[in-house]
C-alpha cells in the first residue's frame, strides 16, 4: 500500500471537512478499498473512517413505515435486524463471507456501486431513498452507471430507507471464487407495481428490467415471463460468462425469484 | 505514526503503528503474537481470522487504528487458563481438523464465533460458516466433524 493518513473523525462535520480535501477518500467497513489499496489501484492521501462516527449506525422503522439502516450498518447486522424485509436480511446475509460481513457496510457498498455487488440490486428495486449529509436521492437517480454514482465528491451515506414490498426475493447466481454476483436478480412487489432490478450483468451496472416488470405488475407469477429475454447487448463478458449467458441468467433467476416470492 | 490501544486477549497494549498498518501486521510484528496468520493477504483465505469486540474479522482488511479500543481476541487466547487445549482446539486434534496447520488459527477463531452466535449448527451451517476460510489440506470434512463435535452434537459427517 502506499502510504496514507488515516482519520477517524468522531463526528459527522468533521468528517465532511475532512473529505474536502480533494486527495481525501471515504472508509467505510475497507472491504473492497482495503484490497484495492493493497493493489495500489488507488492512492489517497487521506482515509477518513466513517465508523467512529456516531448516530449513522443501526437498523429502525421511519414513521412512513419504511425500513432505515445507517450507513455504516455492516452486512451482519442487517442480516439478523432487518427482520421487517426478510428479502433484504436474506441478500444482506449472503454477501461475501461471515468475516467480510462484520466489517462491509451498506453505505460503502452503494458508494461503490461495482457492478457485481448485491446492495444496489436491492436499493433500485426497492426504491430507496439514499440520504446523505447533504440531501436525499432517489435510487432511480443515484446510480449512473459503473463504479458512478451521484454522489459529489466527499458525500457521505448516512442512511438508506427502503420501503417495504408486499412480497420480494432475490436471487444470486454466485460466483463462486470471489462471492460476487455473476448475475443478481431482486424482484419486490408494491401496491402500485413490480420493481426487477439486475446486478452483475450489465456494463451500466445495476438495472431495472422494465419489459419483466410490466409483465409482473399484471401478473405476479412466473409464467408471466414466459417469451420475454432479457438482450444480451452491454452484457458483461468474461471468463466466468459471456454476454448471452448473463442475458439468459437474466430470466431465469427473475423467474425464480418471482416464484419465491409468491 | 499514530499511537494505538487495544486490549489483545484481555491484556491492555498500545503500540505506534503507520495508517496503513493492518491489524494483522500490528498483532504479529508490532505484539510479536505469530498465531494470526497471513496467507492470501487479500481476504480470500481466513487464515488472519480475529475477534474484534466479539465478532470474526479478516485482521488483514482492518486497520491497526480502527480497532484503537476494542476488545481482540486472537488464536494465542483461545487455551485454557491453564495452557491446556480448549474444547474446540482438541476437538480439532482429536479429528485430525488440520494437516499442516497453516489454516487452523482462522478456522478455530470461525468456528469460535460461530459457536458463539449458533451453539448447536447443522452441518450444512458449519460448512456456510466457514465460507470465507480456506484449508487446501484436509478437503474440510475433518474441520467441520471437529466443529460438530466441539458442539456436543455427532460427528458423523457425510463426504460430499
Amino acid at each position: 500500500m502506499y502510504d496514507f493518513i488515516l482519520e477517524r473523525p468522531t463526528s459527522l462535520d468533521a468528517a465532511v471537512a475532512l473529505l474536502s480535501d480533494e486527495d481525501a477518500q471515504a472508509l467505510g467497513g475497507g472491504q473492497t478499498l482495503i484490497p484495492t489499496l493493497k493493489q495500489r489501484l488507488a492512492q489517497p492521501g487521506r482515509l477518513v473512517s466513517l465508523t467512529a462516527i456516531p448516530g449513522i449506525r443501526g437498523i429502525c422503522r421511519a414513521e412512513d413505515g419504511a425500513l432505515c439502516i445507517g450507513g455504516t450498518t455492516p452486512h451482519g447486522e442487517v442480516a439478523t435486524g432487518a427482520t421487517a424485509y426478510p428479502a433484504l436480511a436474506d441478500l444482506a446475509g449472503n454477501i461475501g463471507d461471515p468475516a467480510v460481513r462484520s466489517r462491509g457496510t451498506i453505505g460503502g457498498s452503494l458508494a461503490n456501486n461495482d457492478p457485481s455487488a448485491c446492495y444496489p440490486a436491492a436499493a433500485l428495486a426497492s426504491g430507496a431513498t439514499i440520504v446523505t449529509n447533504d440531501r436525499q436521492i432517489a435510487a432511480d437517480d443515484y446510480f449512473q452507471g459503473m463504479f458512478t454514482t451521484a454522489l459529489e465528491e466527499g458525500e457521505i451515506i448516512t442512511e438508506v430507507r427502503f420501503p417495504v414490498p408486499e412480497v420480494a426475493n432475490y436471487q444470486k447466481f454466485e460466483q463462486p471464487a470471489s462471492r460476487f454476483a455473476l448475475v443478481g436478480v431482486f424482484v419486490a412487489k408494491y401496491p402500485d407495481g413490480v420493481r426487477v432490478a439486475v446486478t452483475g450483468a450489465s456494463e451500466e451496472g445495476v438495472f431495472r428490467w422494465t419489459e419483466a416488470e410490466a409483465a409482473l405488475s399484471a401478473n405476479f407469477t412466473a409464467d408471466a415471463l414466459d417469451g420475454l429475454s432479457a438482450p444480451a447487448d452491454g452484457m458483461i463478458g468474461d471468463l466466468h460468462g459471456t454476454p448471452a449467458y448473463r442475458a439468459h441468467l437474466i430470466g431465469v433467476l427473475t423467474k425464480r425469484a418471482v416464484a419465491a416470492a409468491s | 505514526m499514530s499511537n494505538v490501544t487495544m486490549k489483545v486477549n484481555g491484556k491492555p497494549v498500545s503500540g505506534e503503528v503507520e495508517g496503513r498498518t493492518l491489524l494483522s501486521s500490528f498483532l504479529r510484528e508490532g505484539l510479536e503474537m505469530t498465531g494470526t496468520h497471513i496467507g492470501c493477504d487479500t481476504s480470500q483465505c481466513g487464515a488472519c481470522v480475529v475477534h474484534v469486540n466479539g465478532q470474526a474479522v479478516k485482521s488483514c482488511t482492518m486497520f491497526a487504528l480502527e480497532a484503537e479500543g476494542a476488545e481482540v481476541t486472537t488464536i494465542e487466547g483461545m487455551a485454557n487458563p491453564d495452557g491446556s487445549l480448549s474444547v474446540l482446539q482438541q476437538a480439532f486434534q482429536d479429528h485430525h481438523g488440520l494437516q499442516c496447520g497453516f489454516c487452523t488459527p482462522g478456522m478455530v477463531m470461525s468456528a469460535a464465533a460461530l459457536l458463539q452466535d449458533n451453539p448447536k449448527p447443522t452441518e450444512a451451517e458449519v460448512r456456510d460458516y466457514l465460507e470465507g476460510n480456506l484449508c487446501r489440506c484436509t478437503g474440510y470434512h475433518n474441520i467441520v466433524k471437529a466443529i460438530m463435535a466441539a458442539s456436543g452434537q455427532d460427528v458423523a459427517v457425510a463426504a460430499e
